[in-house]
């Protein structure tokens, strides 16, 4: 007969064991490291263009050209990661990632088209870098713990360009859409498969 | 007087904490194995895998996976399709009723077991 306390310890493990596979089933891991830094070579880009802009519209332009650049570089790493490791892209943590990322964006979206017709740009920097950072913790919930990081770096870089002038907000644009895209991209990159 | 109680009720308790794991067992024997626990939790939590997937994440071979996968799919537990991707084969598994009816007994079974570890 088995000792009693021996079946309450190994209920226990069994309990752990279930919680633990459960836990690590629920993360996303097909977040693209290398998409990040090609989203993040191409910022740096944006943003030189972008101070070369004279008008708000312009400028806007060239970061909206890069905001769809980035998305389409962001949605081919991730299929390619999926599709690398015979993962599915619409699993369960995949859409709970892609729902929680979507609200911040939307957001910043419409609060730039807002502030876009009230000629008010200096703000900008600020907002998308603080509403891509809010989307990135929220979404990083379900992912490797490096994302939510990446995303709290995207946040206080935000809260930093809301109090300087716009000129500088686009340089902050270029730390945060291009440097920490490159640093973290590389970072998941090495640590997590590509 | 109460302690008196406890001595008394205490072979009761502790022959009920035997009784519920060995119903444990018998009943679950197929989930109780840690891969195959292992399997039908995932599949619990995510909805449906791939055989990858499942592969990645209990950190196993490909040979050990399929055992315990075919093992619990003969009995009702999982289902699994089969599909070609770029020439390549793909299976995926997803939980049954029967499946997720038989974790939630042995999560129940393993709940009466540790109430009545408590109650000792």
């Amino acid at each position: 007969m088995a000792h009693p306390v021996d079946m309450g310890d190994h209920a226990i493990a069994q309990i752990r064991y279930i919680r633990q596979t459960m836990e690590r089933t629920g993360s996303f891991t097909a977040v693209p490291g290398w998409g990040g830094v090609a989203i993040g070579l191409t910022a740096i880009g944006a943003a030189a263009l972008a101070a070369r802009q004279g008008d708000l519209r312009s400028w806007m332009l060239v970061w909206l050209t890069e905001m769809a650049l980035a998305m389409a570089i962001g949605c081919l790493g991730v299929w390619r990661k999926t599709h690398h490791g015979d993962k599915s892209l619409f699993s369960a943590p995949g859409r709970r990632f892609f729902l929680s990322f979507s609200p911040p964006v939307v957001s910043g979206a419409i609060l730039s088209w807002v502030l876009y017709r009230h000629q008010d740009g200096a703000v900008m920097p600020g907002m998308w870098l603080l509403l891509y950072g809010a989307g990135v913790v929220t979404a990083g919930a379900f992912s490797v713990k490096v994302v939510p990081m990446m995303g709290l770096c995207f946040m206080a870089l935000g809260a930093v360009a809301l109090g300087v002038p716009m000129e500088t907000g686009n340089w902050l644009l270029a730390a945060g859409f291009g440097g920490l895209h490159i640093g973290f991209g590389l970072w998941i990159a090495r640590r997590y498969g590509g | 007087m109460a302690r008196a109680a406890v001595e008394r009720i205490k072979p009761v308790l502790d022959e009920l904490a035997v009784e519920a794991n060995r119903e444990a067992q018998a009943l679950e024997g197929l989930i109780h194995e840690k891969m195959r626990l292992g399997i039908v939790s995932a599949l619990a939590a995510s909805g449906s895998m791939t055989f990858s997937e499942l592969k990645e994440l209990l950190q196993t071979t490909d040979g050990n996976i399929s055992v315990h996968a075919r093992k619990l799919e003969e009995a009702g537990y999982i289902s699994c399709t089969k599909t070609f991707e770029n020439r390549k084969p793909r299976s995926e598994y997803v939980l049954t009723h029967a499946g997720r009816v038989a974790l939630e007994k042995y999560l129940n079974h393993l709940e009466a077991l540790l109430g009545a570890m408590r109650k000792r």
